[in-house]
């Protein structure tokens, strides 16, 4: 196992940090938000990263990737988390890409895959209906019909899904819209089937859901949705493999992300303490602070820790890469909600208006903690059960 | 095959052979061989596989083979841990001089030093403590008072120490004894070793939460102890001194990865006493215990990233502070999940009424309580991880109310 970036990961983090700061700070977020831009990232950024190759950085040669893998993918995510750097990365590129590239068909990796590696096209996934990430309990349903298929259904939190090209829809298939009962079980992995949904299509409405990180989320409603046999991807009711193995590659990138916003919030606090003077001493002196930090700094570390074994479990194909990402995405997720607390109290009023930085990281860092599942869902997932035997 | 997979085949196929099948897998409470000159196996068993690692001088793999040691690479070390951990080879001995007074030897001994002192080590010959505590020299450890008074060809040691770990089965100690009281606290320590069996020295073990302990009360009554014992410079023992607590601050961190009678897998044991999670309680309980257990993992892996991160030349000291904080920290967590769900079954004290294994779960809780505060408490980890690594501002210098 690796749990280090090597010299080329290295590199790639060097170079992204640079990028992201120069060309996308935290200012640049806030722009964003104040000029009410529901994109929620900056097309020319986008192009730029395009242009860079980072969104090719995943996938195989052979589709027009680079072969650099998940560690290279986490390099790039941190550094956009230092920043807040808002991009479609994670939900066109890992999410969708991923899920085209292990079960699209050749046709739909030509119209598709290439367009979102070349930047000229994305798409977003559509997977979460209720309050909590669940994708156990997917409702929104597809029925044979003599042209192709029906969806009708909600789904929440589709992240960049405003002004997409296009969307993949995880749903339940049901035999007939006449008997409308459930193919397998209701719930669990059976009958899951993944569709590619064109923007534009009849009976799709989007709707933005405006979170306090200020980037793109969408509600997406389908209402008798006619979609084509070859809007299918994979085979019928087996896409819960493929979804999952795209969501344990969103999560690690999250993961990523959270862990390069955290250190860089860090950072900001330990600089604060170090400079605001109170009972004509810097705050960073009282013991009580030192020691929150300190416990803050282990909590960095054994998340660090977490994130590269499960970069490198998705990379090396290991079996154990789904708990290996749940830990990580557990780990890293307490430990962000302990340090964008600790951020916000140690700055003490300041910490809280809107003027300083502190609180855009810790608005976004939420939103990451609940996105394809919070520290408590993925404690379960990750956990060796008692009953397990 | 490169030289390293070479070497790792070899090593496996020699812990095979040679590691005994009754000494793999976790120690019962006593049966751990603590190397010195009073040594006792309780089967043959354990004589072999400590004659047969001793004949290897893989006690000590990677000092030099010039003392006895192994001569390994650092990367060969890792995958002789490796390989020792796959098999869950119990270790041949204990021996605390190899992992603290060792490496501090090396860097400031003389060569006779060495020589004299190092070879028995790596022999297993010669059973070590350290006697650092006083009864007014806890974390605040500069202020010991034990003194040794400059007698022209020997010292005389005058004083006394406290907590020190087997200070009644030891041969040797390493010890911080006052030679200058002029200057700062700090610039009149020095590092003495001193013979155990001397005259005026006499040892006294105190009993602890746990029980019998082997944790002593040391005095020394005029002993006299030879100039060539003085380790490093005169009064240039406090520097020696932090070298050696951060060895054994990582010899503490790596507890967990011997096959140790104090480690007990909770989610087994859980198991036995709490099946089904049904009330609200016992599930919260069980998150309790499965948030620990990934804790645990997320610690194993920190340990595995540092290792990976040194050999790669990197700066690993950040990582290094924050290890004996957080293994003893999750250990005392992992007890106490441990008696909440075993309920009065932990708290058995002697007697038919438990099992072994649930009094054995008790003293090792109890004891978990000594970690946290041994080798620098973890009040003193956190202090030293907030002014060395993250470098916050001291208080005195600040003038902090
Ligand atoms: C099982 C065991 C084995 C030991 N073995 C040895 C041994 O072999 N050799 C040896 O020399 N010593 C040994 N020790 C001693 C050990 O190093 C000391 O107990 C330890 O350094 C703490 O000192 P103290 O007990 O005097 O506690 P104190 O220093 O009096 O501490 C009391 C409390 O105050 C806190 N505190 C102290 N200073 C600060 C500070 N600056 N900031 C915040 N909190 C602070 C501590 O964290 C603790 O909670 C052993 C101890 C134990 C428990």
């Amino acid at each position: 196992m690796s749990l280090i970036y090597n010299e080329e990961q290295r590199m790639l983090l060097d170079t992204a940090q640079e990028f992201f700061a120069e060309r996308s700070p935290v200012s640049a977020l806030r722009a964003l938000r104040d000029g009410g831009n529901a994109q929620g990232f900056e097309t020319a950024l986008w192009n730029e990263m395009t242009e860079l190759g980072w969104t090719a950085i995943p996938f195989p040669e052979s589709l027009g990737g680079l072969e650099f893998g998940y560690k290279g993918m986490g390099a790039v995510f941190e550094a956009a988390g230092r920043q807040l750097s808002a991009s479609p990365l994670l939900s066109s590129i890992v999410l969708c890409g991923s899920i085209l590239e292990q079960g699209g068909s050749e046709a739909q990796q030509n119209e598709w895959l290439s367009a979102l590696i070349a930047g000229s096209k994305r798409l977003a996934l559509a997977v979460d209906e209720g309050a909590r990430h669940n994708p156990e309990q997917i409702s929104l349903s597809a029925t044979r019909t003599d042209n192709g298929f029906e969806l009708n259904g909600d789904k929440v939190m589709v992240v960049d899904g405003l002004g997409s090209d296009g969307w993949i829809v995880a749903a339940r298939t049901l035999e007939s819209p006449a008997s409308a009962t459930v193919k397998a079980s209701a719930t669990g992995k059976e009958g899951i089937s993944l569709f590619i949904v064109p923007a534009g299509t009849q009976g799709v409405c989007v709707t933005r859901q405006s979170l306090i990180d200020s980037r793109n989320t969408a509600r997406l409603s389908l209402k008798q949705v006619e979609l084509a046999p070859d809007c299918l991807i994979g085979e019928l009711d087996q896409g819960k493999a493929l979804l999952d193995a795209a969501l344990d590659r969103g999560r690690v990138c999250i993961a990523a992300e959270l862990q390069g916003a955290c250190e860089q919030l860090f950072q900001t606090t330990l600089d604060y303490l170090r400079t605001r003077v109170q009972f004509d001493a810097p705050i960073g002196s009282f013991q009580a602070l030192q020691h929150r930090a300190a416990w803050a700094f282990v909590e960095l570390e054994l998340a660090r820790s977490s994130l590269m074994a499960a970069l490198h479990a998705i990379d090396s194909n290991d079996e154990q890469a789904p708990q290996l990402v749940s830990l990580a995405k557990w780990k890293v997720g307490q430990m962000a909600d302990r340090i964008s607390n600790e951020a916000v109290q140690m700055h003490g009023g300041i910490g809280v208006t809107d003027e300083l930085d502190v609180g855009l990281y810790f608005k976004r860092i939420r939103v990451l903690q609940a996105l394809l599942g919070d520290s408590d869902y993925h404690l379960s997932r990750a956990a060796p059960t008692v009953d397990a035997a | 095959m490169s030289s390293l997979e070479t070497f790792r085949t070899q090593t496996r196929a020699w812990l095979e052979a040679n590691c005994p099948a009754s000494l793999r897998g976790p120690a019962a409470a006593g049966e751990l061989v603590w190397g010195g000159s009073r040594i006792e196996f309780d089967n043959e068993d354990q004589r072999l596989w400590f004659e047969r690692m001793r004949d290897r001088n893989w006690f000590c793999p990677a000092w030099p083979e010039a003392y006895g040691g192994g001569g390994l690479a650092p990367e060969e070390v890792a995958v002789l841990e490796q390989e020792l951990k796959r098999l869950r080879c119990r270790p041949p001995q204990i021996n605390l001089g190899i992992w603290m007074l060792g490496p501090v030897l090396l860097e400031y001994g003389t060569e006779e030093q060495k020589q004299r002192l190092l070879t028995p080590m790596t022999r297993g010959e010669v059973r070590w403590c350290q006697g650092f505590s006083e009864p007014n020299a806890g974390s605040d450890l500069a202020n010991i008072r034990t003194t040794a008074r400059d007698q022209g060809d020997h010292f005389v040691v005058d004083g006394s120490k406290i907590w020190t770990s087997y200070g009644d089965q030891s041969d040797w100690m390493y010890a911080l004894v006052r030679t200058d009281n002029s200057g700062s606290k700090q610039a009149g320590i020095s590092l003495l070793v001193l013979d155990m069996h001397a005259e005026g020295v006499q040892a006294r073990p105190i009993d602890l939460i746990s029980g019998k302990s082997s944790f002593c009360e040391v005095f020394f009554d005029s002993v006299k102890v030879s100039k060539d014992n003085l380790i490093g410079p005169l009064n240039g023992g406090w520097t020696l001194a932090k070298k050696l607590l951060q060895h054994e601050r990582s010899a503490m961190s790596k507890f967990g990865e011997f096959s140790l009678p104090t480690h007990f897998d909770l989610m087994a044991i859980l198991r036995d006493y709490l099946p089904v999670a049904k009330t609200a309680s016992e599930v919260v309980l069980e998150a309790r215990a499965q948030a620990c257990a990934l804790d645990e993992q997320a610690y194993n892996l920190t340990v595995q990233r540092m290792g990976e991160a040194a050999r790669a030349g990197q700066d690993v000291g950040g990582i290094a502070s924050i290890m004996k904080l957080v293994h003893t920290e999750q250990e005392k967590t992992k007890f106490e999940i441990l008696v909440d769900a075993m309920g009065h079954r932990a708290l058995g004290w002697d007697g038919d009424e438990f099992s072994s294994q649930e009094l054995a779960i008790s003293k090792a809780w109890l004891m978990s309580y000594t970690q946290t505060i041994a080798g620098g408490s973890s009040e003193v980890q956190l202090n030293v991880i907030a002014k060395r690594v993250l470098q916050l501002p001291d208080a005195s210098k600040g003038g902090a109310k």
